[in-house]
């Protein structure tokens, strides 16, 4: 671990000024960055500290939309009575992922600024594109079994490992980011990146700029959806592959669709062709299987990844059986429904 | 005699555990306190070229940075290195002993700073130049460089022409992955400095007097300048059996600041120590049509470091379980650029009988007889290795008691036969083996006037009991309610003990505490005797026993002095009476202990996800001192066999020669929501062969078994046989 200053923020204007300085980051609940920062991985020399800003609130706004502040604690957003009524895809995933203590401290805005998993970004002492650009990319050739199937690029085979953000990436959410020049607000789907030949860019976030909320819109798929997360143990590790499926039906017929998967992409993966496959159509496992062929198109597979190609489709026609039958996957109760 | 011996009796420092009062290696206090961290070598083979501390010297607070040019006098010798569980074959690995890299992770540089976060911060900033050279640690791709350790097997009869003549064959490779102990507490050592010189080492160990031995070896110090103590260790389970390097660090460190240092490794660090080698396991066996066998092959091949020869007993129990006429057996093993493995809860049975029970499943499935049945048909009442009786043996009750708590009668043997919903039902079951050691142990007893005991010996409670079973034989020998027993352990100057290792201190530290009890009888008796018109005068020592307070009549009680009354009269307060028990060598009888181990899955058939719902254990194990923490041991047993089957593996790059997945976020172990029911039977095992009390040991046969278990319910429930573990999902896909 680096030496470094520390200094709290008095409010957003605050950090943005701090941010200025190209040595500092922001530290929310510390989960992640506090354990890159033991590996040597993130070396910043001043970290700045949101932790106390007000932006822990969950409103409705005029429109009906929902307005999630970004220190909202992971596990006071499952547990918020507004996402679980409305949203509870959202819940979901949030409860699939890490352990209750981490929850506890981890911040909305943390969890969708996580970084990857991938053994050889926290290990320094090996080659690694998105922690030393320009180094070499050791899991193409190397332990790729937790690797990438879509989007993936040459430089670079990582997935991004948030359970929040594909759900997020279902509901079509919005993240709200303040900057030097202002405000602005981001789909989910294009606030992470694909690794092209930068992977050391994970985000869109730009330079001094510091998210503030994530905005759920209206529809909020509350009746038919489900969040599925296939993992080595039962709990407490990160997704081979999830997903997050949400329907509208009119009797049998697919109205509206949602389906993003976790754990094969740098992003969470939505697939707007595979929801348009979706719709119009009767919901029986036929189309739920064309719909992850069609999301699977072009994927690609490493010497030991191969698999999640097979999983990712039984996993994706599975959730969207639990779905359509309105027996959403319990996040408390590991068997599989 | 036996209030407390046999009962659940709750663990006598279970409150301190509890509380925090229970002091680590890593927690004790110390005057102006040091402390050091270590930097580790990133290349497997090689020598240093160049190491530049200057930058990190120039960290405020830092103090010193140790290396192999600057530090402290370490032994030159090969002999002093070789702690009492060394390989015979080999030269230890000697930490900052000079510029090789054996490999990665190595420690080469011990910052010494102020405090913890200085030290760390410093050593990223030690500037380190290899020379590398060809390495290699991949053992399946080394395989053909077994080589056969030295002393191979006895073969019996002709297992070649017998495989090839048997009605029906199975022979497979089965293969285990590294896996590391992950004890909770990490390896620590606060060494301190005493005014006069001399050191007081709080260690994580297994053995204080190992440590104290090694240490005075390696830095040439005589016995009364070091003592060794480790009062609490939160888990080891093999790993601490040899002194690790950070003990070495830390005095090295004492001895070249004059000061007292503690070094605390990281959770990654500790992937540096020792693990439970890779194995490929090579099973044949060869049976009649009617189920009896006859061959059985073994053949283990595992890694080792370069600098030793660490090798365990794989074979050894296909060696003596099963009768067969007909038998080869064979451990070989690879060198590879990686430190030497270490013993790891229930070594070589843990992979041995992991392989040889599955091959016994596949056995079965070949000649259509139910598992059990099979293993009944091969049943042996004498160690087929020797040909010996065993002092006692209840395996077949073991299966007996398993399969009726377990349901296993209700089990259709089709595999993909039985269902629930959309999950695959798999029942399977496997035997657990291990041996029943007991070696020469001390214990001092300190029996004050009020009738409280202090019982002391110096071996280590690595969470295991032994602090509770001492006090409950003590409690039982000596007469006294078990709150009237203090129990120190764990202090080099204490009675003579062993590592605390292989099951066998129950045992071993219960017979020791009869021993001496036994003296302070003799004593009692000698001072109730001389009392004027004493009911004892002329008894026997063998007609008297210690009961409520007194010493009495053994056949009548109310012939009796009370323990004040005796020290009264013999003008004493105190008896203090020390004793080494030693066990007679029988060489005429096996002594094992046993279990049947039965196991559901449910595998969701589409996605391949298992999940272990029902584990039954049946151990006979003799007689079990404490059925509380027995059962715990059992039960911990038990969830670590689940995480061998399905999570545990060290994952290593073989291109860098680095473990991958150096942290318990990525190296899996089973999780609450991975645990269901697991049923533990304590079989009745009346042994008066083996000790006095019929005493085996619990700690290691708990695993023995659970993964083959697993593995065969897997296949029952899905049809599909994973021979290489952990069975991960994936692998059910294709
Ligand atoms: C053992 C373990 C298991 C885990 N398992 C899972 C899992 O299964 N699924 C899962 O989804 N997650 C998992 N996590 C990750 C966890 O969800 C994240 O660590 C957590 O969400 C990060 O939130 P935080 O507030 O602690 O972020 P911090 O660590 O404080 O910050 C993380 C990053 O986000 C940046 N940041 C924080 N807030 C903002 C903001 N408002 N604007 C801009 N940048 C910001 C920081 O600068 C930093 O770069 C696991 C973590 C651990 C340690
Ligand atoms: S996959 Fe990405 S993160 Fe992993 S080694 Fe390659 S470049 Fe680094």
């Amino acid at each position: 671990m680096n030496n470094f200053q520390y200094a709290r923020a008095t409010d957003v204007a605050d950090a943005i000024r701090l941010l200025a300085d190209p040595g500092a980051k922001l530290i929310a609940g510390g989960t992640n960055l506090i354990d890159l920062m033991k590996e040597n991985v993130e070396r910043p020399t001043r970290l700045i500290d949101i932790s106390r800003l007000p932006l822990r609130k969950v409103e409705e706004t005029a429109d009906g939309s929902l307005r999630i502040g970004a220190l909202v604690p992971n596990s006071d957003l499952a547990y918020h009575p507004l996402i679980e009524q409305r949203y509870p895809l959202l819940a979901s995933a949030i409860l699939a992922g890490a352990s209750a203590q981490l929850r506890n401290m981890a911040s909305v805005g943390g969890n969708l600024m996580q970084r990857t998993r991938c053994a050889y970004f926290y290990d320094t002492a090996t080659p690694c594109n998105k922690r030393h650009p320009g180094s070499g990319c050791s899991a193409m050739d190397g332990l790729n079994r937790n690797h990438a199937i879509l989007g993936t690029s040459a430089s670079c085979i990582a997935t991004n490992p948030s359970d929040m953000s594909v759900a997020l990436a279902a509901l079509g959410a919005l993240v709200h980011i303040a900057g030097p020049s202002g405000e602005r607000a981001v789909a989910v789907t294009d606030f992470h990146r694909l690794p092209g030949d930068k992977p050391h860019v994970d985000t869109s976030l730009g330079t001094g700029e510091i998210i503030t909320a994530i905005e759920l819109p209206p529809r909020g798929f509350a009746q038919n959806y489900s969040y599925l997360k296939i993992r080595d143990r039962m709990s407490y590790a990160f997704a081979l592959v999830s997903v997050a499926a949400a329907l509208e039906l009119e009797g049998n017929a697919i109205s509206g669709a949602r389906l993003a998967l976790g754990g094969v992409a740098h992003k969470p993966w939505r697939s707007l062709e595979a929801e348009a496959a979706l719709r119009g159509q009767a919901a029986t496992p036929d189309h739920f299987s064309h719909a992850a062929d069609v999301l699977l198109q072009g994927a690609t597979t490493r010497s030991h990844n191969g698999f999640k190609v097979e999983l990712a489709r039984r996993a994706i026609v599975r959730t969207l059986t639990q779905a359509t039958n309105a027996t959403p996957q319990s996040q408390a109760h590991k068997k599989i429904a | 005699m036996n209030a407390y011996v046999g009962t659940p009796t709750s663990r006598v420092d279970g409150r301190a555990k509890v509380t925090g009062a229970a002091k680590y290696a890593g927690e004790f206090p110390a005057d102006k306190l040091l402390h050091g961290f270590v930097v580790e070598a990133t290349i497997p083979c090689g020598r240093i070229a160049r190491l530049d501390t200057s930058e990190a010297l120039q960290v405020e607070g830092v103090l010193d940075v140790l290396t192999h040019a600057n530090r402290p006098p370490l032994a030159d010798k090969v002999e002093p290195w070789k702690d009492e569980v060394a390989p015979e074959k080999g030269s230890p690995f000697r930490p900052l002993y000079d510029d090789t890299i054996k490999f990665n992770s190595q420690p080469i540089a011990l910052v010494v700073a102020e405090d913890w976060e200085t030290a760390k911060f410093a050593a990223t900033l030690v500037r380190v130049e290899y020379e590398q050279r060809g390495f290699a640690t991949d053992l399946e791709g080394e395989r053909s460089n077994a080589a056969e350790k030295d002393k191979p097997h006895k073969p019996r009869g002709d297992a070649a022409a017998a495989l090839a003549g048997a009605d029906v064959r199975h022979e497979a490779d089965y293969v285990i992955p590294t896996e590391h102990h992950n004890p909770m507490e990490l390896y620590a050592t606060t060494a301190v400095w005493e005014s006069n010189g001399k050191l007081t080492i709080y260690d994580k160990t297994q053995g204080v007097q190992n440590v104290h031995k090694f240490l005075c070896g390696v830095f040439d110090k005589k016995p009364d300048d070091i003592r060794v103590v480790s009062p609490y260790v939160g888990g080891a389970f093999g790993s601490g059996l040899r002194p690790q390097y950070q003990v070495v660090l830390a005095t090295l460190g004492a001895l070249a600041l004059k000061r007292s240092v503690r070094v605390v490794l990281t959770r990654q660090q500790m992937y540096g120590l020792g693990y439970r080698p890779m194995t490929i396991e090579r099973v044949a066996l060869g049976a009649k049509s009617d189920g009896t066998l006859d061959a059985v092959t073994h053949e283990a091949i595992a890694v080792t470091s370069r600098y030793e020869d660490f090798a365990r007993n794989d074979t050894g129990w296909a060696e003596q379980l099963y009768k067969s006429p007909n038998s080869r057996f064979s451990h070989k093993l690879v060198h590879l650029d990686v430190s030497t493995p270490s013993d790891m809860r229930a070594p070589g049975a843990a992979s041995g009988v992991c392989a040889l029970e599955c091959a016994m499943d596949e056995l079965a499935v070949a000649l259509k007889l139910d598992p059990v049945e099979l293993r009944l048909k091969c049943y042996s009442d004498r160690d087929q290795s020797e040909n010996l009786p065993y002092t006692s043996k209840q395996l077949r009750e073991c299966y007996a008691r398993g399969a009726d708590a377990f349901g296993w009668s209700r089990r259709n043997p089709a595999p993909r036969s039985m269902r629930d919903g959309k999950d695959l039902v798999g029942w399977g079951m496997a035997t657990g083996v291990w041996e029943a050691l007991q070696m020469p142990v001390a214990v001092r007893i300190a029996l004050t006037s009020n009738g409280h005991a202090e019982v002391s010996c110096a071996a280590s409670d690595i969470g295991t009991g032994t602090y509770t079973i001492v006090a409950q034989v003590a409690a039982d020998a000596l007469g006294l309610p078990i709150e009237n027993i203090s129990v120190r352990l764990a202090d080099s100057s204490l009675p003579q003990a062993p590592v605390e290792g292989g099951s066998w201190m129950a045992a071993s530290s219960a017979h020791a505490v009869l021993a001496a009890a036994e003296e302070v009888r003799k004593e009692l008796l000698r001072l109730a005797g001389k009392m004027p018109g004493s009911p004892l005068a002329d008894t026997e020592l063998a007609d008297t026993v210690l009961k409520d307070g007194s010493i009495a009549g053994a056949s009548d009680n109310s012939r009796a002095v009370s323990i004040a009354d005796a020290m009264r009269h013999g003008g004493i307060e105190r008896i203090e009476k020390e004793k080494l028990n030693q066990f007679e060598e029988d060489k005429k009888h096996a002594r094992n202990t046993h279990s049947a181990v039965f196991a559901e899955v449910k595998v969701d058939e589409e996605l391949g996800v298992i999940r272990v719902t029902r584990v039954v254990s049946a151990v006979a194990a003799g007689r079990i001192l404490n059925t509380k923490t027995g059962r715990s041991q059992i039960m911990g047993s038990v969830v670590w066999g689940i995480g061998m089957a399905l999570h545990e593996e060290t994952v290593m790059d073989h291109r860098f020669g680095r473990i991958m997945n150096a942290n318990i976020a990525e190296y899996h172990i089973p999780v609450n929501a991975d645990v269901y029911d697991i049923d533990v039977i304590f079989v009745d095992e009346p042994d008066d062969r083996i000790n006095k009390l019929g005493i085996k040991g619990l700690g290691e046969i708990g695993i023995v078994g659970v993964p083959a278990a697993i593995a065969n319910a897997v296949y029952h429930a899905t049809g599909k046989r994973i021979r290489r573990f952990p069975i991960t999902l994936d692998k059910l896909l294709d």
